[in-house]
């Protein structure tokens, strides 16, 4: 049995062996990886989270949400008000449910409306709620921002590893439901999925609260090791870019694509931010031009792309080959 | 007394700074209605203008005459863009909706490249090019000169524009493909020239805007984000493809962040933006001039 037909008929179990062996990796990864790199692995899982989230709910019904740091924010900001009362855990449910809500309301409120007018609302309320909790911190509370309490940072690894798989695993569950299919026939043609009688302001609000789920609870996670936030801080518009340009460099119809988006993504801005932050950003947005242009379906896409290629190459070499066995005889 | 003639004179400044808001967002408004592109780095082409009127100051162009070089520097921008990248992007998407949506995303990425791109060349410093800053009297109060000047030229390209959609066969072109770009192009419109001549259209307005802003305010290379969240918002407070009703949320907008920054706090003017914007949505989605 050669390889090609190993791969094709063990496909799946390859998949899951190659998930299994990658989770092992990044587990094991703080006992060798140094507390700096660890910090690295940090950062891109927590883009991971978003970017799954994101691609989870815009991927699917061709709705861009750009709400991502208002959920994000709204973790932090939970975390900052309970973290003297709460344990950590109760914490990270809170965030979950309040964004939940939050999501839902937003959801209500705008996803009626047509697909441009969404995303300017969804951007809205980033930027609102930062300007909103800025003016009453400040001029009603009087006070500038908040200290984290310490929360020993091996423990936070794993949480945040532990988000990563369980958002992965929710965007594949989800992808595979009936849910996921109707999420799918509101991106292929929202007027027809409604004609076959699916709710589908139902469905959007769902699934648009579900993946608000993982970035308010990412959100609490990636709190304390900010040590001080504030609102300008919490809701940076900057976390709604990373969860939309990771996702699309990664590419949205395949599960791994926001995942390796993101990694791409936090490890590149962490390697150059320091001397080439403004070089990064600038190549990046290029990349995402071309990106959209030539390979819609993203870095994902480029794997069956470069198979085919090489199948095509092999049989043509296969033929070359009969050929000239003919030529012999 | 006091009170009363300050209360007067950022009303008047409100309004008068809102029709350059009010040319910003027409701009903006012709490139979602007929290129179909929510070109989210529209706030870039504002700060490149603005920058670029600073550059040409230090080169002894005064700033009234620097639209002449940046604003066909800045269409033929607009209008090659549209027709390699957007075009591009509406030949390959399989329906217009997931055109919109990857046209959304590319101008996500032009935002990134022109917003960085412009740091890299002029940093993060002010580059002022104030201009024509002496008070002038009006109605009892004393306004700077460049914000009655800039809501002059705002007014008369705005009243320009509105006569050229509406009275010249091109305009109609531009209306028609608006409304149904496959019937237009059916009936001999060539949809794809008047797509790139709108974007570059927008694009030039946006940099007519950007030059009179950088004559009234501090403006750097971190400006563009800004433009286009009020550009967003006033496009759809008043509603998309309407240059009359562009300029009346123009001056509202104008208008609310004075008021605000006077009876309240400034930062609250963004959230203020926002509160108007959610109930104008809620309560009449297409915009106060927008057609249902």
């Amino acid at each position: 049995m050669n390889i090609a037909d190993l791969f094709a008929t063990h496909r799946r179990s390859l998949s899951v062996g190659f998930f299994i062996l990658l989770i092992a990796f990044v587990l094991t990864f703080p006992l060798y990886g140094g507390i700096y790199r660890t910090d690295v692995l940090f950062t891109m899982l927590t883009y991971a989270i978003l970017a799954v989230s994101w691609a989870m709910f815009s991927g699917t019904t061709g709705y861009m949400s750009l709400a991502p740091a208002a959920f994000f924010g709204t973790g932090i900001y939970v975390t900052a008000l309970l973290q003297d009362y709460l344990p950590f855990p109760v914490i990270m449910v809170a965030a979950g449910v309040i964004s939940f809500a939050l999501a839902v309301v937003l959801g209500l409120v705008t996803l009626r409306l047509k697909g441009i007018y969404f995303t300017i609302f969804s951007f809205g309320l980033v930027v609102f709620m930062g300007n909103a909790i800025n003016y009453v911190e400040a001029d009603v509370l009087g006070r500038h921002g908040w200290y984290f309490n310490v929360v020993n940072q091996t423990v936070l690894f794993y949480t945040i590893v532990g988000l990563t798989v369980a958002t992965v695993l929710a965007a594949y569950f989800i992808g595979r439901s009936r849910l996921g299919l109707a999420m799918r026939s509101i991106g292929g043609n929202e007027e027809a999925a409604e004609h076959v009688g699916i709710d589908t302001t139902r469905i959007k609000i769902l699934t648009f609260a579900i993946s608000a789920i993982f970035m308010g609870v990412a959100g609490v996670i990636v709190a304390p090791p900010l040590s001080y936030s504030n609102a300008g801080i919490a809701f940076s518009p900057v976390y709604s870019f990373i969860a939309v340009v990771a996702a699309v460099f990664g590419g949205m119809g395949h599960l791994a694509g926001p995942v390796i988006g993101a990694f791409v993504y936090g490890f590149l801005e962490e390697m150059l931010r320091v001397e080439f932050l403004i070089y990064f950003q600038l190549g990046f947005g290029i990349i995402i031009v071309l990106v959209i242009l030539f390979l819609p379906s993203g870095i994902v896409g480029l794997v069956p792309m470069l198979r085919d290629k090489l199948g095509e190459v092999i049989a043509k070499l296969r033929k070359g080959g009969e050929g000239e066995q003919h030529a012999n005889t | 007394m006091a009170e009363a003639e300050r209360f007067l004179g950022l009303t008047l400044i409100g309004i008068f700074g809102g029709g350059i808001y009010g040319l910003m967002a027409v701009g903006l408004s012709l490139q979602i209605g007929v290129c179909r592109v929510l070109n989210v780095s529209h706030g870039e082409f504002v700060m490149l203008a603005a920058v670029l009127t600073f550059v040409f100051r230090q080169l002894g162009i005064n700033p009234l005459l620097a639209p002449v070089f940046i604003g066909p520097l800045l269409f033929g921008l607009g209008f090659l863009l549209q027709i390699t990248l957007f075009r591009g992007l509406k030949a390959r998407a399989p329906s217009p909706a997931a055109f919109e949506g990857n046209a959304l995303l590319a101008a996500f990425g032009l935002m990134y490249i022109m917003g960085n791109a412009a740091r890299i060349e002029w940093g993060t410093v002010s580059l002022p090019s104030h201009y024509l800053t002496n008070s002038v009297p009006l109605l009892g109060v004393n306004i700077q000169l460049n914000v009655i000047v800039g809501f002059a030229i705002a007014a008369v390209l705005g009243i320009a524009v509105y006569l050229f959609l509406t009275r010249s066969r091109l305009g109609k072109a531009i209306r028609a493909t608006a409304e149904d770009p496959a019937t237009a192009g059916l009936m001999g419109v060539n949809t794809n020239i008047i797509m790139a001549l709108c974007f570059g259209l927008g694009a030039l307005l946006a940099g007519v805007a950007g030059t009179l802003i950088s004559m009234r305010t501090d403006v750097n290379t971190g400006i563009g984000f800004n433009n286009t969240v009020i550009a967003l918002v006033i496009v759809t407070l008043g509603g998309l493809g309407s240059v009359l009703g562009s300029y009346v949320a123009g001056i509202i907008i104008g208008i609310v962040s004075m008021m605000v920054a006077f009876f309240w706090e400034s930062v609250l003017i963004v959230p203020a933006y926002y509160a108007i914007l959610m109930i104008l949505l809620l309560a009449r989605p297409s915009g106060i001039f927008g057609k249902k």
